[in-house]
């Protein structure tokens, strides 16, 4: 009876209607803001502006790709009972990378993000894939889910962060679009710049604001995809 | 002892960690559905910062600082072991729950792990660093972190049960209105925030 032998199912790599559907459906359908609600605290804290949304999105696609190989990889080796603490040393591990990274090739990102960069160990998003996904499923797939959810997560940031630094101060990437300023680059002229009436919006740089156009946003998301709205 | 307490009322009430500072919203706002499972995670969340706010207070005062047993500044591992505190008392609470309380287990579902990634826990303990506050006063920020955290989730969770009853635009059903009250919630605690804690 010793030799039964457990034999597992091979299946080749392929790019089908499956992988793809792996890659996309954290865009749409399972987001991980908008429909999961994983990861909001980072979404709050880093979206007062868009450069810190964007390296904050390419940090989070890398750790959250990297982490599901490589727990996806380990998963028949790792005890169910400590599987919280493994992961949470290759997510710090990663973090470690990405932040030192940063520290070496963009240091003013690195000094301005320096604390969000840490939480993204404490990123909901990250781990709960872990959980729900790598720890169940070959590399490959693993690999694309993680790739769609930081990807689907990336793009919300910088969507919540261009309302947030568009309307609060009036800027995109750091530079004047509208409102009364010394250096505009829209309009140039003596008096007045492009909209120079415009008054940033204070608000929309707390925290509250960001609690606000989320809920926008899901709104906005829900009416044009009607299959996810809340009918409990 | 007064110390202590305007410790107490100002992590709770003023530096709220869910509503001044946003920590733990991904608990807070999938398991806010029902009073109940709030209430579960809630109890949960004082017990985890109640135990892991006075466990990383010694491991930052003797093990991490110049003065401790190693005797040089080792604060670059403070991420890895604060986490790693974290996690181990997490699973213990889960394996705890699991077996006397099956029904909130099943409730809490993928949730209960979570609470190791709940920034609030993570957020507290760095706080604490950042405040260099003693030992007693780490208690007095864990516990009243806690309860703070504990008393936000169960007023949301109050009031999306109410507004179950109320005419809300579909796609703004449940979530939406969940972001919103958290947003307005938020912006009357930022109020708090004004009041002097000498005061207390």
């Amino acid at each position: 009876m010793a030799d039964i032998a457990v034999v597992e199912k091979k299946e080749a790599i392929k790019f089908g209607k499956k992988e793809r559907k792996l890659l996309t459906d954290p865009l749409d359908d399972n987001n991980p803001i908008t429909v999961q609600v994983l990861g909001i605290c980072s979404a709050l804290a880093v979206t007062t502006g868009m450069k810190n949304a964007a390296v904050m999105a390419v940090a989070v696609v890398f750790v959250c790709l990297f982490s599901n190989v490589i727990t996806s990889a380990l998963r028949k080796r790792i005890p169910k009972q400590v599987r919280m603490i493994v992961q949470l040393v290759i997510i710090a591990t990663l973090v470690t990378v990405v932040e030192l990274t940063l520290k070496a090739y963009a240091f003013e990102s690195y000094k301005q993000l320096s604390v969000f960069i840490g939480l993204i160990i404490t990123n909901c998003i990250v781990m709960g894939r872990l959980e729900a996904f790598a720890m169940a499923n070959r590399p490959y797939e693993s690999a694309l889910d993680g790739l769609g959810n930081g990807i689907g997560y990336g793009i919300i940031l910088l969507i919540v962060a261009f309302f947030r630094e568009f309307f609060g101060k009036g800027e995109i990437f750091g530079a004047k679009i509208i409102g009364a300023a010394p250096e505009y680059i829209v309009n140039t002229a003596a008096e007045g710049s492009w909209m120079g009436w415009y008054q940033g919006n204070n608000l929309m740089v707390l925290f509250p604001s960001a609690m606000f156009v989320i809920a926008v946003l899901i709104w906005a998301h829900r009416a044009w995809n009607p299959k996810l709205v809340d009918i409990s | 002892m007064g110390d202590l307490l305007n410790i107490f009322i100002k992590s709770a009430f003023i530096e709220n960690l869910a509503l001044a500072y946003f920590l733990g919203m991904c608990s807070y706002l999938a398991v806010s559905k029902t009073v109940k499972t709030a209430f579960g995670l809630g109890l949960a969340v004082i017990f985890v910062l109640g135990i892991t706010m006075p466990i990383n207070w010694v491991i930052n005062t003797y093990l991490l600082g110049e003065n401790g047993i190693f005797g040089m500044d080792l604060t670059f591992l403070r991420f890895i072991l604060f986490i790693a505190v974290i996690a181990s008392m997490v699973q213990l609470v889960e394996m705890v729950v699991e077996k006397y309380s099956p029904s909130l287990y099943n409730s809490l579902g993928i949730f209960l792990p979570l609470i190791t990634v709940n920034c609030a826990i993570l957020g507290g303990s760095l706080f604490m660093v950042s405040k260099e506050y003693n030992f007693p006063e780490a208690v007095a920020f864990g516990l009243g972190g806690g309860f703070g955290w504990f008393l936000a989730i169960i007023a949301i969770a109050a009031i999306r049960e109410k507004i179950k009853y109320s005419d809300v635009p579909a796609p703004m059903r449940g979530l939406g209105m969940a972001f919103l009250l958290t947003g307005l919630m938020g912006m009357a605690f930022m109020g708090l925030m004004g009041i002097d804690p000498a005061a207390f």
